[in-house]
């Protein structure tokens, strides 16, 4: 596949990067068709597919627990969940081959280590509760990431997100739901609850990135309008609206900083432990080996059955222009 | 402040609140539907009617959702999972109609989780292990086409909630065979290796097949009363089925299906179903007070 950036004429550049500049700042959408500065391009498909692989990794923590659920009906909840996760996958790698790229190379990039995904995946899940706060806080927090994007300057993106973000507010919706339930049971299954929140709060205000200071793409993504807002921002936005929810839940959330801000009219908020996010970045977290290991394994395993359906469809093409 | 409020706040629309996927509806899965019992039907017969088709479903779909991250193709974990939610939502409902006609008041969970190998009336082909993409291909091919020839009797049922369980069931239950079917035919003509993966594949579960038509007391019983169907009565159709899909997919006609006694559906199992009812229950049986 070519891209319109490679075949776009010798001199022709100055006049296509002012179009595509006056695009995004009239917030009008890029489409695949549009030219579009190597820059942007590959910025969007480096975003974009580490979304689609978070998705696909993201279906690991919970999926453990599908087989387990305690009734049917948290069965059923947890199943479609994982399920929609499969399906945001498969439409952000839908999106990122509008770039120019194939859905294939991006999986091998994943199974071999070399593209990232969302550091949170990389901490286990322990209890069944785990399940819940993945949903309230872990799906939260990327709500707040990408309801944003769903205004992000490059249309397929943003349409995935517009999608996505409908069924991430439901999976957020069933993750807080369950966890009010086990609130209202037994002194055992609180604990659990607050065991899970102590585990996945740091990681998940981890999800927004690195302080801005430190995030060397923010200011360009911000420009060409792919990102509509700071990761300082968007990680006080979920602070502000998930203490509410904490406290209705009865809940502590384990930050001795955590104190309501009057002048500012925000919470403040202690600082994450920035090592420790550098380290299962870059590879060192708990889950890091397995995650990939077990798509790596699925794939591999898979191969005879991706080739039975590509020769199936050889033959039966041929069949049909031969007829 | 309240819940909603809270949940409004992170997005712009939620859609319908009371269902959001298929089968996990946040209200009474039987609500509208008259659940008395029609005259001269035994509660007790059918309550383990209910419970035979059930569980055929609930285990099928224990086995399947174990595929969601080990697929092939991220298209064939979203159409299993797709697949065991269906079959999931129709354990529930035939579950709860369970617990409804045997005066008990059992509810799902009950059922699901606190009954024993020897109480679930599941077949053993149900049960069998997960073996590789082509075992799970030629048993979904199996299971959904016998479900679906009497799933699609049933719903003639006397039995209202039976009748409405297998009206919705069937539009379910033949989508699962033709993506069986799809995948029968890519693997029978697709590659040598994976004709001879197909070729295993029915080998082993053909021996399994035999049981799925033979006839349980209970079942010979609520066919009488117009209530459930003979398994017996959809042998030769579900063959006259499997023999043109097989021989469609370049694989040899299939023998006759073996003759079998009752087995699952009188409480014996083979030794594969015990771990996989430990899994499917740990955490509920770990948490006996707990509310989910």
């Amino acid at each position: 596949m070519t891209t319109q950036t490679a075949q776009a004429p010798p001199g022709a550049d100055l006049d296509l990067q002012a179009e595509f500049d006056a695009k995004v700042a009239a917030d009008q959408r890029i489409e695949p068709r549009d030219w579009m500065p190597e820059g942007y391009r590959k910025t969007l498909v480096r975003q974009v597919s580490q979304h689609a692989h978070s998705e696909i990794i993201g279906m690991q923590p919970e999926g453990d627990w599908i087989a387990s659920a305690p009734s049917l009906r948290r069965k059923a909840i947890l199943l479609a969940k994982v399920q929609d996760e499969a399906g945001h996958g498969l439409y952000l790698y839908a999106a990122a081959e509008t770039l120019g790229v194939d859905r294939a190379d991006l999986t091998r990039r994943l199974i071999e280590g070399r593209q990232k995904y969302s550091s949170i995946f990389n901490y286990p899940s322990l209890t069944f509760a785990d399940v819940g706060v993945i949903g309230w806080l872990v799906d939260g927090a990327a709500i707040c990431n990408q309801v944003p994007l769903c205004r992000s300057s490059f249309g397929p993106y943003a349409r995935a997100m517009v999608r996505i973000c409908k069924e991430e507010s439901f999976h957020q919706r069933q993750g807080y739901e369950l966890l009010m339930r086990m609130m209202e049971g037994t002194e055992e299954q609180r604990r659990m609850v607050q065991d899970a929140v102590d585990r996945w709060w740091w990681p998940s205000l981890m999800m927004f990135g690195p302080p801005d200071a430190e995030s060397p793409n923010t200011q360009q993504s911000m420009a060409w309008r792919i990102k509509r807002d700071t990761n300082d921002d968007l990680r006080q936005k979920f602070v502000d609206m998930t203490v509410p929810q904490a406290e209705k839940l009865g809940v502590t959330l384990p930050d001795p900083e955590l104190v309501w801000n009057g002048e500012r009219g925000h919470y403040d908020f202690g600082e994450p432990d920035w090592n420790e996010f550098k380290q299962v970045i870059s590879g060192a977290g708990p889950k890091n080996a397995e995650r990939v290991e077990r798509r790596r394994a699925a794939h591999e395993k898979g191969a005879w059955v991706r080739e039975a359906a590509t020769a199936y469809a050889g033959k039966h093409s041929a069949k049909e222009a031969a007829a | 402040m309240s819940g909603d409020h809270i949940y409004s706040a992170l997005s712009e629309e939620h859609g319908g609140d009371a269902r959001w996927a298929f089968g996990t509806g946040f209200t009474d899965a039987l609500a509208g539907v008259d659940t008395t019992l029609p005259e001269g039907v035994d509660g007790q017969d059918l309550a383990l009617y209910c419970q035979m088709l059930g569980d055929d479903a609930l285990v099928q779909a224990q086995r399947l959702v174990h595929w969601v991250t080990d697929a092939p193709e991220l298209e064939e974990e979203v159409a299993l999972a797709n697949i065991a939610l269906d079959l999931l939502g129709q354990a529930r409902l035939l579950l709860a109609r369970a617990g409804q006609a045997d005066g008990t008041g059992r509810d799902e969970d009950d059922f699901a989780y606190r009954r024993g190998p020897a109480e679930f009336r599941n077949v053993h082909l149900a049960e069998a292990p997960r073996g590789d993409f082509a075992r799970a291909v030629v048993t979904l091919l199996v299971l959904s086409s016998a479900r679906l020839a009497v799933f699609t009797r049933l719903a003639d049922s006397r039995d209202p909630v039976l009748a409405a369980i297998a009206a919705k069931a069937v539009n379910e239950l033949a989508y699962h065979r033709e993506y069986a079917l799809s995948w029968t035919l890519r693997l029978g003509d697709g590659t040598p290796y994976s004709h001879e993966r197909a070729v295993a594949a029915v080998a082993d579960v053909w021996p399994l097949t035999g049981e799925l038509f033979a006839t349980h007391p209970v079942e010979a019983r609520m066919a009488g009363q117009g209530v459930g169907v003979d398994p017996a009565s959809v042998r030769e159709e579900v063959h006259a089925v499997l023999a043109q899909v097989l021989t469609t997919a370049t694989l040899d006609a299939p023998a006759p299906f073996p003759e079998a006694a009752v087995a699952g559906r009188g409480g014996r199992h083979t030794p594969e179903l015990a771990p996989l009812l430990d899994e499917l229950q740990k955490v509920a049986r770990e948490h006996p007070e707990a509310t989910w």
